[in-house]
């Protein structure tokens, strides 16, 4: 695709403009983007693209030079990680009418967000002085050079991550790692329609793509005792029940506490839910939610008793922020901005 | 933020310079038994430390595990639950979801570099008025000991209106690392700009 793809004649002049725009992500929102198959034919029906980095050229340049507010809608897919994606998104937030966190690391950080687990220093030494690292020199990133044709820049690794709505104002949300390529096209076809006055526009801070409940709404097992007395490992489950509810069976599920709209597709299968779906409708703090749900389905009322079955998660950090730390109300551990005393 | 706004500090004869860290606690309390034991140690005129600013619910298995990062995230020093000894809870056993709350949420704050000291869970019955002061001295100490925390979710907001080198050097900088490559050349070019 180029620039001008689907820009047939003069239908080009009113169609709206789309960019989608990846900052820190993997690349996976945009694949899910593509996986809405025949529909995104529709989708450069209905826009036009202007920008999209990962599937067509594109210069930023083009965006500088456009008036503001000429772009109808923004995707970001990726988090706040260099001052370069910090820079972008502002751009393009300027010079569009909505701008959409899409999937879990615009909107609450994702995967990268642990990151802000550890310091700068931290990061850089593990990325470039590991034993799978291969830098005998101890060679590490400048943020500027000089070459002989003149100065370098490189965009620079800001202290913490953070999420789009943490940097510019955010008109929608679609949450989901990455969103499911039906809740994508229903987000779109929504925006599509009530352009062409055929339907209402969501109010703004909408969560698109997705429902206002939990997974635990959708996810057919059935639920019957309250009280847990272990947490453990698939595996280790003797007599697994394939229609039993996970948390009941001690496997820690994050559904009490993450947005429905993903169909349920992991405990369907038997694989604890993740949280990929973020923090379901009028959560603050995910990670809170869920510890304040698992609190009281455990059954142990003395400390040592309490202790034992959390023992069964080794990780909580990693259980309950998954998805959502830089996003959630502390944002970081301490060690992202505090001295590490190295 | 105004973290560690000192509580007008009548400092003693000969101690307490001006400078003592007054840690800023948020203590929640149950209705039915810590909350009267506070109201009692007032009508006792028993004295507890300033540093402690209690919140009412009408049970600690009321505490949502939100207020407590909300309190840190905030500018708290730390936050003290205190409730109704195990077995005595007005709403049956409602204490021992808070006792789990507490122990689960220490396990996550310490992953998150924050001291297990600064979440504390005290029970209280209403007639232990003396005893809840106490207990309050004690864990102001206990926090006065920590330090600050000074969680700093303002500064990380508005990190683009920082200089981020001086945070990137309040971080420890590249202090301990290896040095960057010489005087900022990258060695790709070194040949060439030796030339």
């Amino acid at each position: 695709m180029s620039p001008t793809a689907g820009s047939t004649g003069g239908a080009n002049a009113t169609k709206p403009k789309l960019a989608i725009f990846g900052a820190a992500s993997c690349g996976g929102c945009d694949v899910a983007i593509v996986n809405i198959h025949e529909h995104i034919v529709d989708v450069a029906n209905a826009f036009e693209i202007v920008l999209w980095p990962t599937v067509m050229d594109g210069k930023y340049s083009d965006i500088e030079t456009m008036a503001d507010g000429e772009i109808t809608i923004t995707l970001v897919s990726g988090s706040m990680r260099t001052d370069e994606t910090v820079h972008l998104s502002k751009l393009l937030r300027r010079k569009s009418k909505f701008m959409v966190a899409f999937g879990s690391c615009a909107s609450e950080g994702c995967i990268p967000g642990l990151a802000n687990l550890s310091s700068r220093k931290q990061i850089i030494d593990t990325a470039f002085s590991t034993t799978s690292t291969d830098n005998p020199d101890g060679i590490r990133p400048i943020w500027e050079c000089e070459v002989p044709e003149g100065i370098l820049h490189l965009p620079e690794f800001e202290p913490v991550l953070r999420t789009l709505d943490q940097v510019v104002e955010v008109d929608y949300t679609i949450p989901g790692c990455p969103p499911e390529s039906n809740q994508i096209w229903a987000a779109l076809e929504a925006v599509v329609k009530a352009l062409n006055g055929t339907g209402p526009l969501p109010p703004k801070g909408s969560v698109l793509g997705a429902g206002d409940s939990t997974v635990c709404d959708e996810c057919a097992r059935k639920r019957d005792v309250k009280k847990i007395n272990r947490f453990v490992r698939i595996q280790q489950v003797a007599g697994f029940d394939p229609e039993i509810c996970l948390l009941e069976q001690g496997l820690p599920c994050n559904g009490p506490a993450t947005r429905n709209g993903c169909g349920a597709l992991c405990p369907a299968v038997s694989a604890p839910c993740i949280g990929c779906y973020g923090a379901a409708e009028g959560v603050i703090d995910y990670g809170a939610r869920l510890m304040s749900a698992y609190a009281s389905v455990v059954e142990a009322t003395t400390p040592e008793e309490i202790d034992k079955v959390l023992d069964g998660i080794p990780d909580p950090v990693g259980q309950f922020y998954r998805f959502s730390l830089a996003n959630s109300l502390l944002r970081s551990g301490r060690s992202a901005w505090q001295n590490d005393g190295e | 933020m105004s973290t560690q706004a000192p509580v007008a500090p009548a400092p003693a004869e000969g101690t307490a310079p001006a400078t003592t860290f007054e840690p800023v606690i948020i203590g929640f309390t149950c209705n039915w038994c810590s909350y009267r034991a506070a109201d009692l140690a007032g009508t006792a005129r028993t004295k507890y430390p300033p540093n402690v600013r209690l919140i009412r619910l009408m049970c600690s298995g009321r505490l949502d595990p939100t207020f407590v990062l909300k309190a840190f995230s905030e500018g708290a020093d730390a936050v003290m639950v205190s409730g109704c000894h195990p077995g005595e809870c007005h709403y049956i056993e409602q204490n021992y979801k808070a006792l789990r709350r507490f122990q689960l949420l220490r396990r996550t704050i310490e992953s998150l570099g924050i001291e297990p000291q600064r979440l504390q869970l005290v029970w209280a019955s209403a007639a232990e008025g003396v005893r809840l002061a106490g207990e309050i001295a004690r864990v102001t100490e206990e926090v006065r000991a920590l330090g600050p925390l000074g969680w700093p979710v303002g500064n990380l907001v508005d990190i683009d209106d920082v200089d981020l080198d001086a945070a990137w050097q309040a971080t420890g900088g590249d202090a301990g690392g290896p040095p960057p490559a010489p005087g900022g050349v990258n060695p790709d070019h070194a040949a060439e700009t030796a030339q």
